[in-house]
């Protein structure tokens, strides 16, 4: 259920690096917590974040939350699948539902991050 | 006090219960010296002379023939806007805090939001705001919210009253303004173009500038987007009856006084700000916003969408901190409009221009004065005097006329400006009286 080649925050987001560079996203728990997602306002591309920085916001029909940065970085991309389609978030949280690529991370910061086994317990811990 | 509804035998029975001996044992955390020792009133009076007294203060009220705009008119409002407007439906309900509760409110104030869109030629727009200076100040904000970036551009053209109300709200928030002086009754084009840069959120301007100047600002908005910054205009709208509407100039935010449309002229409101934009910007929008949907039965109903940005669950991140708005004002505003009809509000904006034209050629016949045309104008235009204005505006109270606004109030240098405003209420008559008490006070001292 929750990929093993993911880390994860305390406020369920996952990080995945690919050739050094990460890309963000929310987990199933966090899409499941929202519900149906009816916006994403994903950052700027060139914008610099801090680990836990403020990286967007999401809206659902219950709540707007905010995304933070799982590790630091400039943001390179992000999903424009997502302007027309946020449920995708919803439906793929892992794949098409990806949020945003950060470049310029210290891979360093991913030893402060939760893995699978530990995130998963953590989440149980939240139900 | 008759109106505290509990008795003494309750209040010694809660007194008790706190363990407070009386009532001055309860406030002895707030030192003595801050506490009420007593109110110098005078004696009550019976409801028969509370009446005279009322009246004889309204009787030192004078009945002034209005000359006088800088952004809020004296316009007809037909007597059904408050038949209307004082239903108890509508008046006792006045803003529908509940999303849903009350489906006839959402609905006026989702038909105002529509006669708005379509006087501006935006997409969307809120519920309504305080007045026209906070929806400039929200314009301004949102403009910075958009852009990221935190320098504004501001026409000097632009209500100068709404200018410091935009330095008032702001003293704190690290916005860098800039003002453009205007050059010869309109937007300096080339000093524009100068002071935008990649860091500029946003240029500010006023059509029909402060001054009564009507100008196509299609160019400006051309110019401010090649920086990535947005073009908000403060617009009139009962003007837009006749003018070209913001949304055909590339404008991003139109913001505006609506006291024009069936609000009566008092001291400092209540009036009704609106604030409209483009679709791709209506996440950044302050406000509430009412939508039309479908229950689940398929059935038309109308809801407060959108509330996500707002205060109450965005908390201090929220868009703003407005969390209400003008509902019976902006009730007004639809009413008014429903009543007049497109065909109605072009033929009063229309009445509003001639008469004013008119005004221009009776008023540029008396010596002395001239009337400015540097610039087409709608209802509002500028003279010189060969005198003070304000001291002119004095003496025609005197005459029984509210002349106009004397422009050495906020400008340097133009004492002997004054900016006259002439409504579809002014009559023939009632101009060719103003114009001849004018002459009497520049000529006859």
């Amino acid at each position: 259920m929750i990929p093993t080649n993911l880390h994860y925050t305390r406020d369920h987001e996952w990080v995945k690096i690919e050739n050094g560079i990460a890309v963000v996203g929310i987990t199933d728990f966090a899409q499941h917590a929202l519900g149906d997602i009816t916006f994403v306002d994903t950052p700027k591309v060139g914008k610099k974040v801090s680990p836990h920085g403020e990286l967007g916001v999401i809206e659902s029909v219950k709540a707007a939350s905010d995304i933070f940065a799982p590790v630091g970085g400039t943001v390179v991309e992000t999903n424009p699948d997502l302007v027309s389609h946020p449920e995708l978030i919803n439906q793929d949280p892992y794949g098409k539902g990806w949020i945003c690529y950060l470049d310029h991370i210290d891979t360093a910061e991913l030893a402060n991050l939760m893995d699978a086994a530990h995130y998963e317990q953590y989440v149980a811990g939240k139900e | 006090m008759p109106f505290i509804a509990n008795t003494d035998d309750q209040r010694v029975a809660m007194l008790k219960a706190v363990g407070a001996g009386s009532i001055d044992d309860l406030f002895e955390d707030i030192p003595k010296e801050y506490r009420l020792a007593g109110l110098s009133l005078p004696d009550g009076l019976s409801e028969a002379e509370v009446l005279d007294r009322m009246q004889a203060l309204s009787h030192r009220n004078a009945a002034l023939i209005c000359f006088l705009g800088g952004g809020f008119y004296d316009h007809f409002i037909p007597a059904a806007v408050d038949a209307i407007t004082s239903r108890s439906e509508f008046y006792t309900s006045y803003t529908p805090y509940q999303p849903e509760a009350s489906q006839g409110t959402l609905q006026a104030i989702f038909e105002y939001q529509s006669a708005i869109c379509r006087l501006t030629g935006m997409d969307v727009t809120n519920a309504s705001l305080y007045d026209g200076g906070t929806a400039l100040y929200e314009a301004a904000m949102m403009a910075t919210r958009i852009t990221g970036r935190h320098r504004i551009l501001l026409d000097s053209g632009v209500n100068p009253i709404y200018r410091n109300m935009l330095y008032c709200y702001t003293r704190n928030l690290s916005i860098e303004f800039k003002e453009i002086e205007v050059a010869h009754g309109q937007s300096d084009r080339h000093k524009i173009s100068e002071a935008l840069d990649d860091q500029t959120a946003a240029i500010i301007l006023q059509n029909p500038n402060f001054f009564g100047g009507v100008d196509d600002v299609t160019d400006i908005s051309d110019l401010a987007h090649r920086k990535g910054c947005l073009a908000v205009v403060s617009a009139y709208p009962l003007a837009l009856g006749l003018l070209k509407p913001p949304g055909s100039m590339k404008v991003d935010i139109v913001t505006g006084e609506g006291q024009s449309l069936g609000i009566p002229l008092s001291f400092g409101g209540p009036y009704l700000g609106f604030l409209a934009t483009r679709m791709e910007h209506v996440r950044k929008m302050p406000g509430r916003l009412v939508g039309m949907t479908e229950d689940g039965k398929g059935r038309r109903g109308y809801v407060l969408t959108l509330q996500a940005r707002e205060q109450h669950i965005r908390r201090e991140k929220a868009m703003s901190n407005i969390c209400s708005n003008e509902a019976l004002c902006a009730l007004r505003a639809v009413v008014y409009l429903s009543l007049l009809g497109k065909q109605g509000l072009s033929e009063v904006a229309r009445i509003c221009a001639q008469k004013a034209e008119y005004a221009k050629v009776r008023l540029s016949q008396i010596r002395g004065i001239e009337v400015k045309k540097t610039t087409p104008t709608f209802n509002e235009f500028t003279l010189t005097l060969p005198m003070d204005a304000g001291e002119v505006v004095s003496r025609m109270i005197d005459k029984g006329f509210a002349a106009g606004f004397p422009l050495g109030r906020y400008y340097r240098g133009m004492d002997n400006y004054l900016l006259v405003a002439v409504t579809e209420k002014r009559t023939r008559e009632e101009i060719g009286r103003y114009a001849e008490a004018l002459e009497s006070v520049l000529w006859n001292r």
